[in-house]
């Protein structure tokens, strides 16, 4: 379940019904997105978004310092085997 | 003794189911509208029959019905499409498209100035692709009776000499190439269509294709097959294929060429592009000799500067086999109806 | 696509499978509990890649698979009433109910609209005052943020003509209830990583305590759900239960506070009956007194609903991870995506419909 996809915040929207907005690109494509749930996030943020909501705020720093651990980690020769 | 009132009707801005009666205000439309946009010399007598010269050789027939909603979308609309679509069939068959014939199905009440516009890209996308239609008929149905505009048309061509396409043709080891970018059509229309507020970036890719294949035909490929992907998209094709040669095809997933506004698209909407609608796109089969040659002719052509190869041609048993980033093949099912957004 | 394309990377993705080969040393059950994981494993052959010892079983992690049957009638019913437009995820317009589908409703004349967003239904009611706009408001954890916004828009603007048919299930019962069930084999979790992205992981703490299974939440990508695979494996051979963030770069422990607090402004916890499955206490969200004027079902009265699953189907074994579909005598006979005895086989990831699309056939 849950197909959230993570999209970029480029512009904020008109609040509609007291629920903040923003165009959220997704590679190509741009979409609006409820922002209410990441009273955090900024312009340049990236969101993880489902059904139109964004769900939670992608924690860029965290995402490239995992990646960069895991790469180290996979390279490292003590991880080949014999 | 026929009882007509002889009382003009109020000029109307919409489609009256009068205009499909024959009378005053049919010929008032034939004239102001359709011989306006479609204007040439077969059609200008407006007879019951177009006579055309006799043909060089064999006569490549089609026939096709467009239903397409919205009428209009980013890209196109269902004038343009019926050209392009009729042109295509003949183009992908091995054939010159020469004529074409027109039906129209005109909901009553349709503003006039929406048919007017249908049917004058209609005409515009006729002559650039240098294809007069020839004969046509108009009905107008009921309220409800149709979607706004539904569009029938037959085309004609030529058999180009010396061409021999078909899945007889298929052999082990052939390779599959595709002339660009998968499903823009379907996601722009289906964005359009169900209001799913993707933008314009998506944008139907409809385009006549004849320059495209006959530039193939002209550097003297020894092309098998063609198909234009048009709806169940390339999946589609490759099921036609397996299923009517009795091979195996195998599909490298990372190959497939997708505009940066369809990827976009196909992951929020969780579709897999191989199942979206092009109409402006061709799957060649090709000798694997003639591969590399084939997929340069495509890429000097600005309809094919994104052409890909996306596989390869296997023994049997019949199937489609995609093989996905981490080199394993998955079977790739058979479109069953339309693709649908998923949220889970 | 930035933060998607480096976790398809098959350089990482091999070196990971690599690193799992070599630290099993006996054989393991994992069951991922989300359908979405479940697509991926299948689709990208990971399951096919992995040590033999080392068995992966499908969880009832597809919202879709689990709405209740009769809850499916009630939506069917009020779909095909004249004046309603019903919208609904695209998901749910092929699921069978007892007699029919959404599909086959539109069909015969009801106003069914597919929407990738519950707000699209909120302003489709802004649109057509004259119409009653309904959503089926199914999903987890995940989509109950949505949907209580689309509520709380739909107040705010003070729409009469918006409701919502409330379908929402949680994961943590049926962990638990798969975990307790007889003849569980399930060893280790890889948690669904897009529920905990709202929820957090504190109730699974507790979970992996009692059962003493260790728990991953985990995301969707193949390296994501190599990497929680390889750290399930890891507790498993050194004989831990602990409960592992894999998907950090989403996910925070204590989840997201603003995303629960309008779940729970909105909804209310309670008992629901999971298709398949039986009922599972305080499983379900319904829609709290404040906001009955926004619940379908107090607003569309539907006559008594006889629900009438499949004699045949075993969806609930499925789900639970005691039986493999292609193990069911139905699988392929007279249970296809063609005529769906029950909803793992039509629902886009249910176990059944994966195992058709990917593996029938095939190998």
């Amino acid at each position: 379940m849950c197909l959230a996809v993570p999209g970029r915040v480029v512009e904020w929207g008109e609040a509609a019904g007291g629920l903040a907005s923003a165009v959220v690109e997704f590679g190509g494509v741009r979409r609006s997105v409820c922002m209410a749930c990441v009273p955090d996030a900024d312009l340049g943020d990236y969101v993880i978004v489902h059904a139109g909501v964004a769900i939670a705020r992608l924690d860029a720093a965290e995402a490239e310092r995992v990646l960069a651990d895991l790469r180290a980690a996979l390279n490292d020769p003590a991880e080949a085997g014999p | 003794m026929t009882l007509d009132c002889p009382l003009p009707h109020p000029a109307s801005d919409r489609v009256l189911l009068a205009h499909g009666e024959g009378g005053r205000l049919m010929r008032r439309l034939i004239r102001d509208v359709l011989l306006a946009a479609l204007d040439n010399a077969h059609l200008r007598p407006l007879g019951d029959a177009a006579l055309l010269p006799p043909f060089d050789g064999p006569v490549v027939t089609t026939t096709d019905c467009y239903v397409v909603s919205p009428l209009f979308f980013p890209g196109g609309d269902i004038g343009s499409l019926a050209v392009h679509g009729t042109v295509n069939d003949l183009a992908v068959s091995g054939a010159e498209p020469l004529y074409l014939t027109l039906g129209l199905i005109v909901e009553e009440g349709l503003p006039l100035e929406t048919l007017r516009a249908l049917v004058r890209s209609l005409g515009a996308a006729a002559e650039a692709c240098g294809v007069p239609v020839v004969a046509g008929d108009t009905k107008v149905v009921p309220r409800g009776a149709a979607d706004g505009l539904f569009v029938c048309t037959t085309g004609l061509g030529q058999l180009r000499p010396g061409v021999d396409l078909g899945c007889h043709r298929i052999r082990p080891g052939d390779r599959v190439l595709v002339s660009g970018t998968l499903g823009d059509h379907g996601l722009a229309v289906l964005s359009a269509r169900e209001g799913l507020g993707l933008g314009d970036e998506l944008r139907s890719d409809s385009a006549p294709l004849t320059g495209l294949v006959a530039s193939l035909f002209d550097a003297g490929l020894d092309v098998r097959f063609l198909r234009d992907p048009t709806r169940g998209g390339v999946a589609a094709v490759l099921h036609e294929v397996a299923e009517a040669t009795g091979l195996s095809i195998a599909i490298d997933e990372a190959a497939l060429p997708l505009s940066e506004a369809g990827r976009g698209a196909c992951e929020i909407l969780g579709l897999d592009p191989l199942f979206v609608a092009n109409e402006g796109k061709v799957v060649v089969f090709v000798s694997p000799a003639g591969a590399d040659a084939a997929l340069a002719c495509l890429r000097r052509h600005p309809l094919g500067r994104d052409a890909a190869r996306i596989g390869t041609v296997g023994e049997g048993p019949a199937g489609v086999l995609v093989r996905g980033p981490l080199g394993v093949p998955r079977v790739l099912d058979e479109p069953a109806g339309a693709p649908l957004p998923r949220i889970c | 696509m930035k933060h998607v394309d480096e976790y398809r990377d098959p350089h990482l993705a091999r070196a990971l499978l690599d690193r799992i080969h070599r630290s099993v040393t006996r054989p393991w059950t994992v069951m991922e509990v989300c359908g979405g994981q479940t697509h991926t494993l299948l689709r990208a052959g990971i399951d096919q890649l992995l040590p033999a010892g080392l068995r992966l079983v499908h969880g009832p992690g597809c919202p879709v698979c689990v709405t209740p049957l009769e809850l499916i009638d009630r939506a069917l019913a009020i779909a095909a009433r004249p004046g309603v437009t019903f919208c609904s995820f695209g998901d749910m317009l092929r699921v069978p109910g007892s007699a029919t589908d959404l599909l086959h409703v539109r069909a015969a004349g009801g106003d069914v609209r597919t929407v990738y967003s519950p707000l699209d239904a909120v302003a489709l009611a802004r649109e057509y005052p004259d119409r009653e706009v309904v959503f089926f408001a199914v999903g987890f954890e995940t989509t109950a943020p949505a949907t209580a916004l689309a509520v709380r828009q739909a107040a705010a603007l003070g729409l009469g003509n918006f409701s919502l048919l409330a379908a929402h299930v949680l994961v943590p019962p049926a962990m638990a209830a798969i975990l307790a069930s007889p003849g569980n084999r399930v060893q280790a979790f890889l948690a669904a990583g897009h529920v905990c992205a709202v929820t957090g992981y504190e109730d699974y703490v507790a979970l992996a305590e009692r059962h003493r299974v260790p728990i991953v939440v985990t995301g969707f990508e193949p390296v994501d759900l190599l990497e929680g695979i390889a750290l399930a494996v890891a507790q498993l051979e050194a004989g831990r239960h602990a409960v592992e963030n894999q998907y950090a770069r989403a996910v925070r422990r204590d989840g997201n506070r603003a995303a629960q607090d309008v779940v729970a402004e909105v909804y209310e916890v309670c008992d629901r009956p999971w298709r398949g499955l039986g009922i599972l206490p305080r499983s379900g969200l319904r829609l709290r007194p404040t906001y009955a004027a926004f619940d379908a079902e107090k607003r569309f009265a539907v006559e008594a609903i006889l629900t009438a699953e499949s004699a045949e189907c075993r969806a609930g074994e499925v789900l639970l991870g005691l039986l493999r579909p292609d193990e069911c005598a139905a699988f392929g006979t007279a249970c296809t995506p063609e005529h769906p005895l029950g909803a793992p086989m039509v629902s886009s990831e249910g176990a059944c419909a994966a195992y058709w699309r990917y593996r029938r056939g095939g190998r």
